[in-house]
């Protein structure tokens, strides 16, 4: 166990180890958003009285989803950061927090456009959708607290400890829909019960929310890879991975 | 004890003989209090309606304004160092001086609120919920921006990023207060949002201080 952590924290490992993992996580990605695209767009029923407008749902709550995710994964990277130290969870912090940033606002965008037929209008300012917007400018942020810093590790630091405040906005969100009922429905899925949508379209559902996760993993570790690059640019073993094995002599 | 008490003696003298300083906010305050209702119109009615919302916007402002200012001359002249270096615990320093800021932000605003509530029209019924809400929403934005306050002391242009950082966590504070003074005002009980400000001010008095002494540790090791 602590053989692995230490590891973790070890560039080179994780830019090899991360590799790996790619070139079997990609093609799964990349089958299961086809898959689940294709049955959740073309083959799930038609909703009675949505109509077929209620499909963006396959892209609205997998989105959703990984931003609430992708804070805690940054939070949490963040945390690491600051208790152990460790090179890879300011990465990884960093890393995700333009990701995270980037599936919130695909959220917000295909719940507004949702929200044109269901509800008549782009926008409310409902609880969950102020939340979310909310979660947007926490994301922010800690990407422009990140950046003012001359210093990376000071800044990585910073961002850290705001990104740590921020998780006490999160249960807020997640819970908003159920604490205050408002036009924002409450959550379909729970894992206590059965969801309270048909079978043949929560199934598709389910493998989206699959697919996303996996499709934020592998753009947090191919942005991780890269930034690890970047970062190591001046070592030997970066030096030897892009010359080949003869220019670590130089 | 006798360091954080010496510490709120000193950050109050400070204030006292820099007085532009303290009033500046609260000018703000008066100032932005006239353009609503020249920009809304000065209809009593619409007024009454939106005061709740407006004042609890320039009540956020202004402590915002306030706080860019609650590290700054101590990081520069390097008693902020000073401070870090000292055995006594680093979060009771981080907590008085949220204190001090409320003491010389808050507690004027919460003086000159019923003056301002008069001029928006706002019904007097809703007077008392108002001073509660504000006591308990301007303390817990006073721990708030002391967290964001610390993490921006020595970066360039700081302001405007502590602005950014720290208004996505205001807007639990502005949704509780400005909720409790609507109810107020339409003669609803206003218990359950004060509760919850209590309950924020808790959780922040409780957290907030342990933040900000390590934003203040980080900002001193840049410097």
């Amino acid at each position: 166990m602590w053989s692995f952590f230490h590891k973790l924290g070890s560039p080179p490992w994780m830019y090899r180890i991360s590799g790996t993992i790619l070139t079997w996580l990609l093609p799964v990605t990349i089958v299961l958003l086809a898959w689940g695209a294709i049955w959740g767009l073309l083959y799930a029923p038609e909703d009675f009285r949505q109509g077929n407008s209620y499909r963006i749902i396959y892209i609205h709550v997998p989105a959703s989803a990984i931003s609430l995710a992708g804070y805690y994964v940054m939070a949490i990277a963040g945390a690491t950061s600051l208790i152990w130290k460790m090179k890879m969870a300011d990465i990884a912090m960093r890393c995700a927090a333009p990701i995270g940033a980037a599936f919130t606002f695909l959220g917000l965008l295909s719940g507004a456009i949702w929200g044109k037929p269901t509800w008549g209008t782009y926008w409310v300012w409902d609880a969950r959708v102020t939340s979310m917007l909310v979660l947007f400018f926490l994301y922010v942020g800690v990407l422009a607290l990140y950046e003012a810093w001359d210093d990376e590790a000071l800044g990585a630091k910073a961002a850290a400890v705001l990104s740590l405040v921020g998780t006490v906005n999160i249960p807020i969100i997640y819970k908003s829909v159920d604490w205050w009922f408002s036009l924002h429905q409450p959550a379909t899925i729970k894992f206590t019960e059965a969801p309270s949508m048909h079978m043949d379209m929560f199934q598709p559902l389910l493998l989206m929310i699959v697919a996303f996760y996996c499709l934020f993993t592998c753009s947090l570790l191919l942005s991780m890879r890269s930034e690890i690059l970047r970062r190591e640019s001046t070592t030997g073993w970066v030096r030897k991975l892009l010359l080949g094995e003869g220019a670590g002599a130089v | 004890m006798s360091l954080a008490t010496g510490l709120l003696r000193r950050q109050l003298l400070l204030a006292a003989r820099r007085p532009a300083q303290v009033l500046s906010p609260l000018i703000f305050f008066a100032m932005v209090v006239m353009l609503f209702p020249l920009g809304l119109g000065p209809d009593p009615r619409q007024l009454a309606e939106f005061a709740p919302g407006v004042f609890w916007i320039i009540a956020l402002l202004s402590t915002l304004m306030a706080a860019e200012d609650m590290f700054r001359s101590d990081y520069e002249d390097g008693s902020l160092e000073q401070l870090v270096l000292m055995p006594s615990p680093l979060f009771i320093s981080c907590l008085v001086y949220a204190f001090a800021h409320w003491l010389l932000t808050g507690l004027p605003l919460l003086l000159m609120a019923p003056l301002f509530a008069l001029m928006l029209q706002m019904p007097t019924s809703a007077l008392g919920v108002l001073l509660v809400s504000l006591m308990l929403g301007t303390a817990v934005l006073s721990l708030v921006s002391s967290i964001g306050a610390a993490l921006t002391v020595s970066v360039r242009r700081g302001g405007v990023l502590l602005s950014l950082l720290v208004l996505p966590l205001y807007v639990p504070v502005l949704i509780f207060g400005s909720g409790a003074v609507a109810a107020a005002a339409d003669g609803l009980s206003a218990q359950a949002h004060l509760l919850i400000l209590a309950g924020m001010l808790s959780l922040a008095v409780a957290l907030a201080p342990f933040a900000c002494a390590a934003g203040v540790r980080i900002s001193v090791d840049a410097g």
